[in-house]
């Protein structure tokens, strides 16, 4: 059962004063998956993502990755047991080139990181991988821009390209296509299914044409713990579901209205 | 085919970039170097040492201002506690020679700069820098009541003695050129550590702490020696300032000297290795000219007026402005 799982939570509580975020919440998701969580804003959707990467410490309940527990571990030490998470405003060293941003993550795996006497020479080394993860996501000829002077699509492209830096097992992706384009989305997506290929992704997705094309398997929260689970067809029939998302065109809350950020926090 | 000669061209580029990089460096380091070797033919070699140790005290805060982007307010702490060391150890004990009284000032601050790091690096921001600010104060009240740094009074006449032995520190000239050389040796370090896979884990830090830690990096771990190399690096200050005065005091230790190194390395232009070099050359002679006019009594008001103009007016500094200038003009 542990192999089938990479991730599981078992009974996952925060409360912070006079609320509960996130209540009793039992998530499962299985190997090679695409897992979607969605949920109306205040569901607590990225609250369980910073639950799950130890950004927040969770009141109660456990977490186990690959069958191992790993709820009193540190945010650092779970990344590198390969959970790998993105986040909601896009997460690049904005002062690097995107080569640079790349080469910061790849440059855990040498063991020098704490080499301070070493010339930033042997940096170089790590330029034809860095060049490759960047081909990945189309952003070869940005290779040398400072990253602060991307277009916003092309700071997540990165993003997910120092992501997969990581070898994530588990990747972590929090609205990956918030704020955007429908053109920059599409692209997303591809990316995103691309990136999913020999590994499990959890995302949490506003946009349901986005998770229609891409998950196997949805959980919807609602008001901090889950409402129903399965895939597309069974979550987007459920009358709950619809009800949660009433004030909005009902069934299929729109595909591509930019969303507000979560006030989960 | 045509995007493996793409990739090549881009590294080519990048590899162009980082050479033309390292060349302006080093030109800019001999400048430097040069500008500094005859300088004390045209200043007072005393006037220039007191730049010099402030220069390598602000230098040493930037690592962590700059490069970290930590906020300490209790860098007094370290100068002064590398000066009270050095001070007592060479006042004492005759047998030593100078540069074993700094090695030791810097180790004292060293550590102290460990124990300072322990208790606050798990802080953020302005708790960092309340945290560091206080135990700064506890630091200043232990130096207040002990006897080896003689209290309200300070340490007089510390022998400036023979550096390894044999050459006479006495001598102006002398004493000056072993500055300089400690002095560069720092700057070449920092300069060093900020470019190295270490310093670059730091910007990573400094720019997106929260990436950093997803990405797999133990923060507090690179944060805590950066802190320490800071510390020692201050410390090393205070024991050369203690030994071209020959003189340790409380000044040494007060909060006053934290604020003013903040003032010299934003004033130079922070996250920049000439920025503190600048910015403490500038505050040390703006304060002698001041000192000699009219002006005498009105030094903290026009440090506190330039202050809040480079805050509002030149985030960036002297020498960030000089690099924007020079990026929109030359190229």
């Amino acid at each position: 059962m542990s192999d089938q799982f990479v991730l599981e939570t078992r009974g996952l509580v925060k409360e912070f004063k006079g609320f509960v975020a996130v209540d009793d919440v039992n998530l499962k998701v299985q190997s090679g998956h695409i897992h979607a969580l969605i949920g109306p804003n205040g569901a607590g959707k990225t609250t369980v993502f910073n639950l799950l990467t130890k950004f927040l410490i969770p009141t109660r309940g456990k977490i186990l990755f690959m069958g191992d527990d790993i709820t009193s571990m540190k945010s650092a030490a779970i990344a590198r047991k390969g959970v790998v998470r993105s986040f909601q405003i896009s997460a690049v060293f904005p002062h690097m080139t995107a080569l640079e941003n790349i080469r910061v993550a790849l440059q855990r795996f040498e063991g020098h990181s704490f080499h301070f006497w070493k010339s930033g020479n042997s940096l170089n080394a790590l330029n034809e991988r860095s060049m490759a993860l960047l081909d990945q996501v189309g952003l070869t000829e940005f290779a040398n821009t400072t990253t602060v002077e991307l277009a916003y699509g092309r700071k997540r492209a990165l993003e997910l390209a120092t992501t997969l830096a990581m070898e994530p097992k588990l990747l972590l992706l929090d609205e990956p296509t918030q704020g955007m384009g429908a053109e920059d989305v599409d692209r997303v997506v591809e990316l995103v299914r691309k990136a999913a290929q020999g590994r499990t992704v959890l995302m949490v997705e506003h946009n349901l044409g986005v998770v229609s094309k891409l998950c196997d398997r949805i959980t919807v929260l609602s008001q901090g713990s889950v409402l129903t689970e399965g895939d597309y067809e069974k979550v987007s029939n459920d009358p709950k579901v619809r009800e949660v998302y009433m004030g909005k065109s009902s069934n299929s809350p729109s595909a591509s209205a930019p969303e507000n950020q979560e006030a989960s926090e | 085919m045509s995007e493996s000669a793409q990739h090549a061209d881009i590294q080519k580029t990048m590899l162009a970039q980082q050479k033309s990089e390292h060349r302006k460096k080093q030109i800019l380091n001999l400048v430097l170097l040069a500008l500094l070797l005859v300088a004390p033919a045209v200043l007072y070699p005393v006037f220039l040492m007191k730049i010099l140790c402030f220069a390598l005290f602000a230098v040493a805060f930037n690592l962590l201002l700059g490069y970290t982007g930590l906020l300490s307010f209790g860098h007094a702490a370290f100068l002064a506690s590398g000066a009270y060391t050095t001070g007592y150890l060479l006042s004492n004990y005759s047998g030593l020679t100078t540069e074993m009284g700094i090695l030791a000032g810097t180790a004292v601050a060293t550590l102290l700069g460990l124990g300072f790091a322990v208790v606050a690096i798990r802080r953020q921001g302005i708790y960092f820098a309340m945290i560091t600010l206080a135990l700064a104060q506890l630091m200043f009240f232990f130096f207040v009541q002990s006897e080896f740094t003689g209290g309200e009074d300070g340490l007089h006449g510390v022998p400036r003695g023979y550096l390894f032995g044999f050459i006479d520190l006495s001598d102006n000239m002398n004493m000056y050129y072993f500055v300089l050389a400690v002095f560069l040796a720092s700057y070449l370090l920092v300069q060093r550590v900020v470019s190295s896979p270490f310093g670059q884990v730091l910007k990573a830090i400094k720019q997106n702490e929260p990436r950093a830690i997803s990405l797999g990096y133990n923060v507090n771990q690179y944060k805590l020696l950066a802190f320490v190399m800071s510390s020692g690096l201050a410390g090393l200050a205070g024991s050369l300032k203690t030994v071209v005065f020959q003189l340790a005091s409380l000044n040494d230790a007060h909060w006053h000297l934290s604020g003013e190194v903040i003032l010299m390395t934003l004033i130079g232009g922070t996250g920049t290795l000439l920025g503190p070099v600048v910015g403490a050359t500038f505050v040390v002679n703006l304060e002698y000219q001041l000192s000699q006019g009219p002006l005498g009594d009105w030094v903290d008001a026009i440090l506190g007026a330039i202050f809040v103009l480079t805050v509002i007016a030149f985030r960036s500094g002297i020498i960030g402005e000089v690099q924007k200038f020079m990026r929109k003009n030359l190229s």
